[in-house]
């Protein structure tokens, strides 16, 4: 039994259930009920024609716990009411799943909870496991969401930003525990790249390959931080970064740019650099200022003054970075950089360990803490 | 999506408007509070935002190493120690206001009289898990 292409089916079944009209909770556990079927008897005998079988069996489940339930009977009508479901093409059921999913009712956590779920087929559990949360509090997030969408219909096309957002969180803050959320991000981005055109889906794609790129290389054995100038640049995945550039290179070529494909580029120009001194800072500059005319912000702003710093010294860093808000998260870990590198470590050793007690997370504090040590003791 | 610490102190924190100690509440008043927290936690359960909740006794000791070879030292409890904590709930949200509103909620657990106590809860987040995307 192949579980990844169980799991690749899922949405697309789940997909054409909530298009003919059954509720989210329901058309999910009449898909289950059809996986549970699928594993006990494909083996022997399997289907020509997977996903035809799964959706046959589900919708067959979905009517018989419809009409079994009394209390449901207004929806049998609606169901009995309906004329027979046109034939649509598989992929627009993904999608439509996709946006449900993402729908702009939802909160972010709750968008993110019902996508790993129902289009990417990861059990309760196991989505608690990656937040960090009881498995109950996971449940009741779920079901809710379920509740939130229900009555969604969509008679014209979803925005497919909001979906993007949802995959690019699931790809930027996720714990690696039981699941791997970085790679099930870019499996669900690349599904949904096959069922869309749209070079900001690609460019997003493009953006979560060339950061996964560099996975391997980012961190210490012993969990420690590694900055980008000390990476092993021979621990990258150059397949990943191939792919990722190619991508990148086809949804530029569209001219129809967005966030993610600039952000893609800054990406593809550290990818392509075989030494940080290599490193082509004036264009990451140019891309930088196209993010701030695509987004303006604040985030952005902070790194374009890191990137003004590499490509016309720190001095020109500084004076940069004097013009923008310094409640922007890493502000005092982006000041203290350029101050040591203006020469200036006893300033850059104070913003370090201001930076240490702002930082949002242990492994950047214990980097930032190491850097104002280092400087304070000479080393 | 954040994780926040929503501390409950015994003492240490400033003086509450309704600051009458929990001992000299009617049974009544001190079986509202209690049932406020536990419908303030199910709440949370219910909304997929709850994460943990626990009591501390307020007698605890001080442990330190003492050197190989040796049993750890205890010591106190110390008077005149002047923060305690009597408890705490974690939040998994989507926005700090949101973390702040709940915070505010929790605070408003009747006490004496059955008038909300407004007593003063530290709120604190969770160091996250690094992003992928660091540059």
């Amino acid at each position: 039994m192949d579980d990844a292409l169980l799991r690749s089916l899922t949405p697309g079944v789940l997909g054409v259930l909530v298009r003919r009209g059954a509720d989210f909770a329901a058309a999910e556990d009449a898909v289950q009920d059809a996986l549970v079927e699928a594993v006990r008897t494909w083996p022997a005998d399997p289907p020509r024609d997977p996903k035809g079988w799964l959706v046959a069996v589900a919708w067959r489940r979905f009517l018989d716990a419809t009409r079994a339930d009394a209390a449901r009977r207004r929806r049998e009508d609606l169901v009995d009411d309906e004329p027979a479901p046109p034939p649509v093409s598989g992929l627009d059921d993904t999608l439509h799943l996709y946006f449900l999913c993402a729908h702009p009712s939802l909160t972010p956590s709750s968008a993110v909870a019902l996508t790993l779920r129902a289009v990417g087929g990861l059990t309760t559990r196991q989505i608690a496991q990656a937040y960090l949360v009881p498995e109950a509090t996971m449940a009741q997030r779920i079901s809710r969401a379920k509740r939130t969408v229900a009555g969604v219909r969509f008679d014209q096309p979803g925005d497919v930003g909001t979906v993007l957002r949802v995959l690019y969180l699931v790809f930027n803050e996720g714990y690696s525990g039981d699941v791997d959320l970085v790679a099930e991000a870019i499996r669900l981005t690349r599904q949904l790249a096959a069922a869309i055109d749209h070079p900001e889906v690609a460019g997003l794609l493009a953006l979560m390959l060339l950061h996964h790129a560099r996975r391997a290389s980012r961190t210490a054995p012993d969990g420690s931080l590694v900055p980008l100038a000390e990476q092993d640049r021979t621990r990258w995945d150059t397949a990943a970064i191939a792919e990722g550039v190619g991508i990148l290179q086809i949804a530029l070529s569209r001219d129809r740019l967005g966030q993610f494909q600039a952000q893609a580029a800054v990406a593809a120009l550290h990818a392509d650099a075989p030494t940080a001194e290599q490193t082509d800072w004036v264009q990451i500059v140019e891309w930088y200022d196209a993010l701030v005319l695509l987004t303006d912000s604040p985030v952005v702003r902070l790194n374009r003054a890191v990137a003004v710093g590499e490509a016309d010294g720190a001095r020109a860093g500084l004076a940069v970075l004097a013009t923008l808000d310094d409640t922007v998260p890493r502000y005092a870990a982006v000041a203290a950089y350029l101050h040591e590198r203006d020469g200036d470590p006893a300033t850059a050793a104070r913003l370090y360990a201001e930076a240490a007690r702002k930082a949002p997370n242990a492994a950047e504090r214990d980097h930032l803490t190491r850097q104002a040590a280092r400087l304070n003791t000479g080393r | 999506m954040a994780k926040y610490l929503l501390l409950k102190h015994y003492r240490g924190g400033p003086a509450p408007c309704n600051d009458v100690p929990m001992d000299k509440w009617t049974p009544e008043e001190v079986t509202a509070h209690i049932q406020y927290m536990n419908d303030f936690a199910a709440r949370l359960e219910e909304t997929g935002e709850f994460v943990d909740g626990q009591a501390l006794a307020p007698e605890g000791e001080w442990v330190r190493y003492d050197g190989e070879g040796r049993p750890p030292i205890t010591d106190g409890p110390f008077a005149e120690t002047k923060d305690l904590i009597a408890g705490w709930m974690i939040i998994d949200v989507d926005s700090y206001e949101r973390a702040v509103a709940l915070t505010g909620e929790l605070s408003a657990a009747p006490g004496a009289g059955g008038e909300p106590i407004h007593e003063w809860i530290e709120l604190r987040p969770f160091l996250a898990h690094p992003p992928t995307i660091t540059e």
